[in-house]
């Protein structure tokens, strides 16, 4: 069965790690992370997302595209070669190893809207993007866009999530951010697209949980152009931040009481000036709360963001030392990678950890 | 001439062992279903007049009494049933149409009652609501549609006017009029204290019911009855009926009988006049029209109240709603086919409109493929029995919905369906004062707020078991429903799967 098909319900593992200063480290940390939580995941999907990778083409969407054979790579080339300009093009590099078998066609590529194209559309780029990789995903049988963002790509397939790293290379990689995730589904994906992050544009989600109030966030996002084909929480997790910070232009922290909105006895025990931020937000985007249990780690251009369901219902950890902040499903998956921390703590339900980029870097 | 004669479809059953000939029956009975014989020093009844309401056996201090099926029958026939054979001999008498009360009571499908709620296991935890916060909070009115911010970046609080609700429940309209003085004030006062709105509907709001203001909801009909300015500012919200769900296509009729000196003044007619209102408003003859009046009464009340537009559930109901949903209203209300009356012609009760499960499932999807679903609120009636009901329709897209018939029940009706003879021995539905002081507000309202309390904790447990704890979530979250030997085209229309699937 392939995702999309039905419903998949999964527990999981996830991690992540950013360095505020900006500094370059290996994708090799997140994998010996994510690792250490092997019993959370049942080797049914792993899958990385990293930022700052591509220094060189940073100007540049950089497609990573799964195809189930040559004749949806050509359909897929063909439409790309339509509305981009291709700077580059190329097989992701990989290593074969046993525990990682039945690969699609795996490609990159780095691209820029065809200016021509652009102005006709009368969008702006990045909605111009965001259309292009729908469609691709809806229309083109047997291709998907799994990541299109720029300096950023997200790497997954169907495994154990310490061997798609090993798969994909991942330690030639360096960033200033990377994030994992190990998947527990319920039912027997065949097929790597389901595996997560899932991504659109530089937004990436890793997801632990199952949110009881998909259907009402589905149908909402899907009246906005959307379309959840995946049929997982992450899609339309990352959907909903898609929405609200590139179209409506929230902060993080306000997408943040959007996503885990404070409860209405919270909100009225808070004064004047935020309370009244808070009953907007939760009115304005009362169809965009999420209920149910979840930790994500969302990732965007030159920042991370942490959050728990608001009974916190799923474990996260967070950890800090120097300019590196870490957070992960377990404290030993930090531990492994950095064992003197200078705080650890629980990040309460609903309370968001998030970290920027400091000032010009990148 | 005996071919007029109709046997009755209940009859009185009198225990005259345990009758001790107190009279209560007789004097409780409006109908005249009881008399003393006092040659006899014997209670006997009339079954022809008996209206089956229960007042009687409810009242009996011996339980002498109760009512059963007569158990008469004309010759089987599946085309023929008694009913309407009965019917056409009354109709053969007296040449009038005939006249019915409350809900549609046909063997029509319930499609609530072929849907089933989830419940989570295992891979998500079930929310206890007695140790977990369980929010049942609703905010009805549209969405801002564009964020702005001030010179410091901060969000502008601007909100559209909109109503706030403890629950996602309503009473819905009935006049006073139609239903008495005591029972408008039970709504009123379980409205304040639940934290909801009752409806005045269109008979005008009482001059002792201003102090009800901020909960209650007020309505301008085609008849127009009793809208005045201070009548507008009074209330929290607006409501336009276009139609109504128990007769749609027709307009309103309240006999001069039960226009005495009160709700003359209510209504602004003269006494014992028949306040008739039309099918249509007279100055809406299109959606444009309607346009005007949406706006005619956002001027008059300074932008500050949502306006709401209740319209019957009919076959084009997505069709219209979507046209009013770009029209300037703030709610739509839709009327189900089941919903309640005070009098309507039973042709029309029976025949006219769609169920409400069918109309909420399709104007929902219509006005979110349109992309406009969040100027509106969607509001339900006729046939909401049950907090599972109330589950099922916000799970199906409404944001809320509006009870009128458990309401009453609530009062004490036990749904006879005689409304209409204005002789409501519960002094629910009834003008006459003898009848109207037997139902004590005092009473009354805490058994409406017992209702609703009791609903708002079964609604909570069943959010608690999906594992829902905002009923923002619930909302139009429709993989929280299986459907139950229902077909492909049914399950297509309420958006639903099949238990199974």
């Amino acid at each position: 069965m392939r995702e999309g098909t039905f419903r998949n319900l999964s527990g999981c593992a996830i991690s992540g790690i950013f360095s505020k200063s900006g500094k370059r480290f290996s994708g090799q940390k997140i994998i010996d992370s994510i690792a250490v939580m092997h019993e959370r995941s049942n080797g049914l999907g792993g899958g990385f997302a990293g930022y700052g990778i591509y220094p060189e083409y940073k100007d540049y969407y950089a497609f990573h595209v799964f195809y189930d054979d040559s004749a949806a790579k050509k359909d897929c080339e063909d439409f790309l070669d339509s509305h981009f300009d291709i700077i580059n093009l190329s097989k992701i590099p990989t290593r074969k190893i046993p525990e990682i078998t039945d690969e699609p066609l795996i490609w990159r590529y780095f691209v820029s809207p065809l200016p021509t194209k652009l102005a006709d559309s009368q969008l702006d780029e990045r909605e111009f993007v965001v259309r292009c990789v729908i469609r691709i995903n809806t229309v083109i049988d047997g291709a998907y866009v799994f990541s299109s963002g720029k300096n950023m790509g997200v790497f997954k397939a169907v495994g154990f999530p310490e061997d798609v790293g090993r798969f994909y290379r991942l330690d030639e990689y360096e960033g200033y951010c990377f994030t994992a995730h190990g998947r527990y589904p319920t039912n027997t994906p065949g097929w790597w697209g389901g595996a997560h992050p899932f991504s659109l544009l530089d937004y990436s989600v890793v997801h632990n949980g199952e949110i009881s109030s998909y259907d009402a966030n589905r149908r909402a996002m899907e009246m906005y152009g959307y379309k959840c084909t995946l049929l997982t929480d992450t899609e339309v997790i990352t959907y909903i931040i898609d929405y609200l910070h590139r179209t409506k232009g929230l902060t993080f922290k306000e997408i943040s009481h959007v996503l885990a909105a404070p409860f209405w006895t919270t909100i009225e025990s808070k004064p004047r000036e935020e309370r009244e931020e808070l009953e907007f937000l939760r009115h304005t985007f009362a169809s965009q709360l999420l209920t149910g249990p979840f930790s994500i780690i969302v990732g965007f251009e030159g920042g991370m963001m942490a959050l728990n369901d608001r009974l916190k219902l799923r474990s996260m950890v967070a950890g800090e030392k120097d300019d590196m902040v870490y957070v992960a499903s377990e404290e030993a998956a930090i531990r492994i990678i950095q064992e003197d921390l200078d705080r650890v703590w629980s990040p309460k339900g609903g309370e968001a950890v998030i970290v920027t980029l400091k000032e010009g870097q990148i | 001439m005996a071919i007029n004669y109709i046997y009755p479809d209940y009859e009185i059953a009198r225990n005259q062992d345990r009758c001790i000939n107190c009279r209560v029956c007789e004097r409780q009975c409006s109908n005249g279903a009881h008399e003393y014989i006092e040659d006899l020093n014997k209670m006997v009844s009339y079954d022809e007049k008996c209206v089956n309401c229960h007042r009687c056996v409810a009242l009996c201090p011996t339980r002498a009494l109760k009512i059963v099926k007569s158990g008469h029958t004309f010759k089987e026939n599946a085309n023929w049933p008694g009913k309407i054979i009965n019917e056409i001999y009354k109709q053969a008498e007296s040449g009038g149409v005939l006249l019915s009360s409350m809900g549609n009571p046909e063997s029509f499908p319930v499609y609530f009652d072929k849907m089933l709620i989830n419940a989570s296991q295992v891979t998500n935890p079930s929310i206890d609501p007695l140790r977990e916060p369980m929010e049942t909070k609703v905010f009805l009115g549209p969405k801002p549609q564009k964020i702005e911010r001030d010179e410091k970046g901060r969000i502008k609080k601007v909100l559209p006017p909109f109503l706030t609700l403890s629950m996602p429940v309503m009473f819905s309209a009935m006049s006073y009029g139609s239903i008495s003085y005591n029972a408008h004030e039970s709504l009123a006062r379980a409205a304040e204290e639940v934290g909801i709105y009752y409806n005045t509907g269109e008979g005008g709001l009482h001059e002792d019911f201003y102090k009800y203001g901020k909960n209650t909801i007020v309505q301008v009909a085609s008849g127009r009855f009793g809208v005045h300015p201070d009548y507008l500012a009074a209330a929290a919200a607006i409501e336009i009926k276009m139609g109504q769900g128990a007769k749609p296509g027709i307009g309103g009729h309240l006999p001069g009988t039960k226009v005495g000196p009160d709700v003359s003044r209510t209504r602004m007619i003269p006494e014992g006049s028949d306040a008739i209102s039309p099918a249509p408003h007279h100055d809406i003859y299109s959606i444009e029209d309607l346009r005007q009046l949406v706006y005619s009464l956002k001027e008059a009340t300074n932008y500050q109240k949502p306006v709401i537009v209740k319209i019957a559930a009919v076959h084009n109901v997505a069709a219209i709603a979507s046209g009013i949903a770009r029209s300037g209203a703030d709610i739509i209300a839709i009327d189900g086919f089941r919903g309640g009356t005070g009098a309507a012609p039973t042709r029309i009760r029976d025949n006219v409109g769609i169920p409400i499960e069918l109309a909420l499932a399709c104007v929902d999807k219509r006005l979110r493929d349109e992309g406009i679903r969040d100027n509106v609120s969607i509001v339900v009636g006729g046939g909401i029995r049950s907090s599972a009901d109330v589950v099922k329709a916000i799970a199906l897209g409404a944001d809320c919905v509006y009870v009128a018939t458990a309401a009453l029940m609530a009062l004490g009706c036990h749904l006879c369906r005689s409304c209409h003879t204005g002789k409501c021995n519960w002094g629910i539905a009834t003008q006459v004062p003898e009848l109207a002081k037997r139902l004590n507000p005092n009473i009354g309202y805490k058994r409406l707020v017992n209702l609703m309390n009791a609903w708002k904790h079964e609604i909570e447990e069943m959010m608690g078991g999906m594992g829902i704890n905002s009923i923002e979530t619930l909302k139009g979250n429709r993989l929280m429903l299986r459907g139950v030997g229902l077909n492909e085209k049914e399950l297509e229309i309420l958006g639903i799967k099949h238990a199974g699937e």
